[in-house]
């Protein structure tokens, strides 16, 4: 949650509730999609971030071809981090080839709720939810 | 006669014809106190647009102002994120 903003930057950084969803290549192997994950996985935390969640959706079958593609890898973080740290994440995106699509959101208080409760499983719509792909698994 | 059809729905889902058994419309957000839409869920989502893909009016949907401004933002981000398309026939 946001807390009180100080004049000096130094002093206290103030963390924001971020969510970004990535759709890496389909024609990554799992090790390098893995490699993928875990090098964005780091950046947040390199960069005074705090990783709050993670979902994978495996290979998804897009609802239009992207880069003349019909499926992604997606890949949801949910994050704390600074505000600054989110242009040097997408600029990050922006760099990769793997990655084809993202999309950053800010969460507000009713966001955080809403994936809390999501991930607690206290609703199961959808057949395309991450839960019943690790159900499968 | 033929019935007119719906412009944007075609038919089923929201009942618009001022026929005899129209019951009043009311905002299901409000009413189910829900506060947040989630943009990843495709299914979700797909109440609020048409078979061509395009977002129903509120005047149809009955959804309130507040949260038909959601649903708005949450189609789009959804489009981007290819989890639901920009347009096409029969999406549904």
């Amino acid at each position: 949650m946001a807390t009180k903003t100080t004049k000096t930057k130094e002093e206290s950084v103030v963390l924001n509730n971020y969510e970004s969803v990535i759709i890496f290549t389909p024609v990554l192997s799992e090790e390098q999609l893995k490699d993928a994950v875990a090098k964005y996985r780091k950046l947040i935390t390199d960069n005074g971030g705090e990783l709050i969640h993670e979902e994978n959706w495996g290979l998804t079958k897009l609802a239009y071809p992207i880069q003349k593609k019909s499926t992604g890898f997606y890949h949801i973080y949910e994050y704390k981090a600074p505000a600054s740290f989110v242009s040097t994440f997408e600029l990050a995106f922006r760099r990769d080839e793997r990655i084809m699509r993202f999309l950053s959101t800010v969460l507000d208080k009713h966001a955080i709720h809403y994936n809390v409760r999501k991930r607690n499983g206290e609703f199961n719509q959808g057949k395309n939810s991450p839960k019943q792909q690790e159900a499968k698994k | 006669m033929a019935k007119p059809q719906n412009k944007y729905t075609g038919s089923s889902v929201f009942n618009t014809t001022p026929d005899a058994t129209q019951r009043k419309k009311y905002c299901r957000f409000k009413k189910n106190g829900i506060k947040y839409i989630d943009y990843k869920d495709a299914n979700f989502l797909l109440k609020f647009v048409n078979d061509q893909g395009k977002i129903l009016p509120r005047r149809l949907t009955g959804t309130s102002l507040k949260y038909q401004r959601k649903i708005s933002q949450a189609v789009k981000r959804a489009r981007h994120i290819a989890v639901l398309p920009f347009t096409g026939d029969m999406i549904k």
